[in-house]
């Protein structure tokens, strides 16, 4: 087991190291040292000097190879360094973001995936009635609507209209469930159809199977063959799909906590793109991937334990 | 040049346009695969009410599209514009209302308008339909991006293997390690604001999932009797593809590419929310519904701005993600979910 986790946190290494390098590219590799210093420098209108000062001081004036390899470093050992816009150091606003965020973003996910698998085995258990058909459409019809219409929409119905949170504000101090409640109802909202439909097409996917036939023909109960023998086998696909809400967790966190006014990670990026912060939204990515990979590698992980067809070496 | 002449050019795209897809059309129809696809759809309500929705939202598009130059205010005027643009109003006034809202005094408004005005005064209404043509332009030429580009490496990844398909896959794994939204962002940050900078940053985001599906379908049939017998014949490895591998991927390739282009028009929405989206003088549904985070605010609630938006949009969605799953149905019965 343990030879194996090292193997797929080797594997990621590359990977990362390929993220590094598009992302230099992207802020740094294509734009001029001089058009970089201009972006930094706070006066609106510097003189020559200080920008060639800037590029100096900065390293730019290095050889990409050496700049592109201390950008890399740098960003593996976590030095963010500070933010173009603020000064603030960055590595200090991910730690004072990161709590919020994973408060809203694992009630979010929890929520889905539990209520998700719910859902798809009452569709899978009645299917091809109408309470199979009303749910498939019901879920077209939601996959259809955009994220902001859910966030602008269930604020001003679930926040404004029957007051069940607050509009705007968060301050666990005077009771955390309140503040957590309707942006995660919106994010619930507008990820659950999706996994609905998934999810439904795995259980019927294992329905079809010998074995379901083979357990009728031996009287086993429906409910029975449902719950013990057909939820098992699907969990396999389902576990290694949850992963795939990861980036839909991501974009519930830019709209909803800025939305709400989260102090999260998700406001963080989103005050960031307002003023071009490049440096902070490069942390953000580099973090964003960062938490996706790590995410597929415990999805392998629980595929080896849940399957014992997977072998592990 | 004279610039009515130009104008005068630039409507022959959308003709040009109808041109082609009736000729994919009628092609298409005679091979047994899609004519006998069509006929299955033909036979399907939803599906055709997907269609003629489609069709609805198409016509609008192509109608934004044909115009011509106009010496008053030295700008592109198109059939829509002619038809249903209104003088501006002062400000917000409410579907059918005779006053405006929203002012200390309400002033008398010059005429009607059916679905109300915002807050420049500009008809509702008519900023929707100016949304259609966005909305197509994203989609069209992102999957115009993405298609060629996921289907030039997803073949020559699953057909040659070795190092052509370890070059590709690090590649596509590389690009859906970032979270699509946050490359999209920012690529979007890099290139600047406008239609085609957007269409490249979601095509660039968007063609790992089609590439991926298509290298593992080469893969498969790489193997089948057929391309085997074709290579014992001597047939070039360049005709296996186009002619023999790229018919067999086709069915999955459109299906994907129709229940992706409703994503494409969603994602202009998301991008417009996040600062990222499409310039404010395009007509863009994103827009009008960032607009309404301030206006549900207000009170009286301006309501129909987000109304119209999201109805619209939706409707688009809706019959692009209707019609997809029905195409699926129609193409392959053993795909049917």
């Amino acid at each position: 087991m343990l030879r194996f986790v090292l193997r797929r946190l080797l594997q990621a290494i590359p990977t990362l190291l390929g993220v590094l390098t598009l992302t230099w590219f992207l802020f740094f590799g294509t734009a001029s040292a001089e058009s970089i210093a201009r972006r930094n420098l706070s006066s609106k209108d510097p003189t020559p000097a200080q920008v060639q000062g800037w590029i100096k001081e900065h390293g730019y004036d290095q050889p990409p190879v050496v700049q592109l390899r201390k950008a890399t470093v740098d960003m593996l050992m976590f030095k963010f360094g500070k933010s173009d816009a603020t000064k603030e150091d960055i590595w200090e606003r991910i730690r004072q973001g990161a709590g919020p965020s994973i408060m809203v973003s694992s009630t979010i996910f929890i929520g889905t995936v539990l209520g998700a698998v719910l859902v798809a085995v009452l569709a899978a258990a009645f299917r091809g009635t109408y309470i199979d058909k009303t749910t498939t459409i019901l879920c077209v019809i939601m996959m259809s609507v955009v994220y902001t219409v859910y966030v602008i929409g269930g604020q001003y119905f679930l926040s404004k209209q029957l007051r069940y949170g607050p509009i705007w504000g968060f301050d666990p101090a005077s009771g955390l469930f309140k503040y957590i409640l309707v942006p995660s109802a919106i994010g619930f909202a507008a990820g659950i159809a999706t996994e609905i439909r998934l999810y439904r097409t795995f259980l019927l996917d294992e329905i079809s199977q010998d074995y379901v036939r083979t357990a009728r023909a031996k009287g086993v109960s429906e409910t029975r063959i449902l719950a013990q023998h057909v939820l098992k086998n699907a969990l396999i696909p389902i576990i290694t799909n949850t992963v795939a809400v990861i980036p839909g967790l991501i974009l519930g966190g830019l709209l909803l906590e800025n939305f709400f006014g989260i102090p999260g990670l998700g406001s963080y990026l989103f005050e960031a793109l307002g003023s071009n912060d490049f440096s902070v939204v490069r942390a953000m990515v580099f973090l964003g991937t960062l938490l996706y990979i790590f995410g597929l590698i415990m999805t392998d992980i629980a595929y080896a334990i849940v399957d014992p067809r997977v072998r592990i070496d | 040049m004279n610039p009515n002449l130009l104008h005068q050019l630039y409507n022959l795209s959308p003709v040009a346009l109808v041109g082609i897809a009736i000729f994919i059309f009628l092609r298409a129809r005679q091979t047994p695969l899609w004519g006998e696809a069509f006929r299955r759809l033909a036979r399907n309500p939803s599906a055709r009410t997907a269609m003629a929705v489609i069709g609805i939202y198409a016509t609008i598009g192509l109608a934004d599209s044909v115009g011509w130059y106009d010496a008053a205010t030295q700008e592109r005027r198109t059939v829509i514009d002619a038809i249903f643009e209104r003088k501006p109003e002062r400000t917000y006034s409410a579907p059918l209302a005779e006053m405006t809202t929203g002012e200390a005094k309400p002033q008398k408004i010059r005429e009607k308008h059916i679905l109300g005005t915002d807050s420049i005064g500009a008809d509702v209404f008519y900023r929707t339909l100016k949304g259609v043509r966005t909305a197509f332009q994203i989609g069209g030429m992102t999957v115009l991006i993405v298609t060629p580009l996921a289907l030039l490496l997803g073949l020559t990844a699953g057909y040659y293997g070795k190092w052509r398909d370890d070059v590709i896959t690090y590649i596509y794994t590389v690009l859906s390690s970032v979270p699509g939204i946050l490359l999209q962002i920012a690529m979007v940050l890099v290139l600047g604001k406008g239609i085609i900078q957007i269409c490249l940053a979601l095509g660039i985001t968007r063609w790992v999932g089609l590439c991926r599906m298509v290298r593992g379908e080469t893969i498969k049939h790489r193997e089948r009797e057929y391309v085997r017998s074709a290579k014992a014949l001597g047939v070039t490895d360049m005709v296996i593809l186009v002619r023999h591998i790229l018919p067999n991927l086709l069915p999955v390739v459109i299906i994907s590419t129709t229940l992706g282009f409703s994503n494409l028009v969603l994602s202009e929405a998301i991008l417009s929310y996040l600062g990222v989206g499409v310039p404010d003088n395009v007509g863009s549904w994103g827009n009008m519904i960032d607009a309404a985070r301030d206006e549900l605010a207000r009170d009286p609630v301006i309501w129909w701005n987000l109304t119209a938006a999201t109805g619209a949009i939706t409707g688009l969605a809706l019959s692009l993600n209707l019609f997809g799953d029905a195409l699926r149905d129609a193409v392959d019965p053993r795909l049917r979910s």
